[in-house]
């Protein structure tokens, strides 16, 4: 009901408030991650961890970022693969 | 043994000594015996705010230089029997003249002589801030509903779980229930969801905040003023008390001031 009477009225943007969130949203995520460089090597050293149970990479060129992207943030990682191990099959 | 609290922010502007001057008043009415500590060394304003201006003698520089015992530089406020006092920041001097360990031990002997120890932090996250939180038991982070304001409040959070704060919580300044209302304000559950932390008490904006800074008598002590009001519940929830959250806008009905009459509005 106050949507409609909000575009009778020729309120049609968003209320700020929910503009404020988003991008307090992503700023954070970036400003969270970034606090200390220590974590994103504890999620490598994790990734690493789990990726090697199912095939063999290259350890020394794993990379992990936070990549910022216009709408989102995104975790990325680049895990080179030496071979895939012969033993696991997909289920 | 008493307990220290920090008050702190990160962004300047948000309400860091207001918010001192009235808790700490709040307190003192309860009863309880205060000191307030201004660890914004070069740029003291608490005594302003606290209308102590021209009673300065000594300052917090002083004590821990040794120029003066810490009794002699404590500024007794009148006002309120022999429960509130205020050790004023030195304003000649720049935020390297402390250390974190002579403020742990500065306020370790206040503890022992007050129930409670309101520091005032400056602005920022460097040597004055790291001062500010040495000896504190326990910190209130102030924000406003600005997205400047919450974002350096994560940023505080942060910093404090880090250096491992026992107990850290928000209060939330400055809010304006009209712009809430119409959605162009970030309202308590939007901060609170936002940085995850618990809440402590809800400032509205109140014009007579300026009124009472612009005379040197802190908010608490007008029954009228919304805010002083509100740092009234947030004292009593700093002794341990539990007090609703008061609505956000003023209401006139016949059930609120029977409310209020039985102190349910407080």
């Amino acid at each position: 009901m106050l949507d409609i009477l909000g575009r009778v009225f020729g309120r049609e943007e968003a209320p700020s408030k929910e503009i404020a969130k988003e991008r307090l949203r992503l700023v954070l995520v970036h400003d969270r991650a970034t606090v200390s460089p220590q974590f994103l090597e504890l999620i490598k050293e994790e990734v690493i961890g789990v990726i090697t149970n199912y095939m063999d990479i290259d350890e020394e060129g794993v990379e992990v970022s936070i990549h910022n992207m216009e709408r989102s943030v995104a975790l990325v990682a680049n895990i080179p693969i030496r071979r895939m191990k012969r033993a696991v099959k997909a289920v | 043994m008493g307990e220290a609290i920090v008050i702190t922010s990160g962004k300047g502007g948000v309400g860091k000594t207001t918010t001192t001057a009235n808790l700490g008043t709040a307190l003192a009415l309860m009863e309880r015996r205060v000191v307030l500590v201004d660890a914004d060394i070069g740029l003291r304003n608490l005594d302003v705010v606290m209308g102590l201006e021209n009673r300065i003698v000594y300052d917090l520089v002083d004590v821990t230089s040794g120029v003066c015992r810490l009794k002699q530089a404590l500024i007794k406020d009148k006002r309120f029997n022999e429960n509130l006092f205020l050790l004023p920041a030195a304003q000649t001097k720049d935020k390297t003249a402390v250390t974190p360990e002579q403020m742990k031990a500065l306020t370790g002997e206040l503890k022992a002589e007050y129930d409670y120890v309101l520091v005032d932090c400056p602005a920022g996250i460097e040597q004055g801030f790291r001062n500010a939180i040495a000896g504190a038991d326990r910190a209130i982070v102030v924000t406003t509903p600005e997205v400047s304001a919450v974002r350096d409040a994560d940023r505080i959070i942060g910093l404090l779980e880090a250096s491992e704060m026992p107990e850290v919580q928000l209060l939330i300044n400055r809010i304006r229930p009209s712009m809430v209302k119409r959605g162009d304000m970030m309202d308590i559950d939007d901060i609170i969801d936002i940085l995850a932390i618990d809440l402590i008490g809800v400032v509205p904006e109140d014009d007579k905040i300026v009124v009472s800074t612009n005379r040197g008598e802190p908010t608490v002590l007008d029954a009228n003023s919304r805010a002083g009001q509100a740092f009234r519940n947030i004292a009593r929830r700093i002794t341990g008390e539990q007090v609703p959250l008061m609505p956000l806008e003023a209401e006139h009905g016949f059930m609120e001031r029977v409310k209020q009459l039985f102190g349910f509005g407080r």
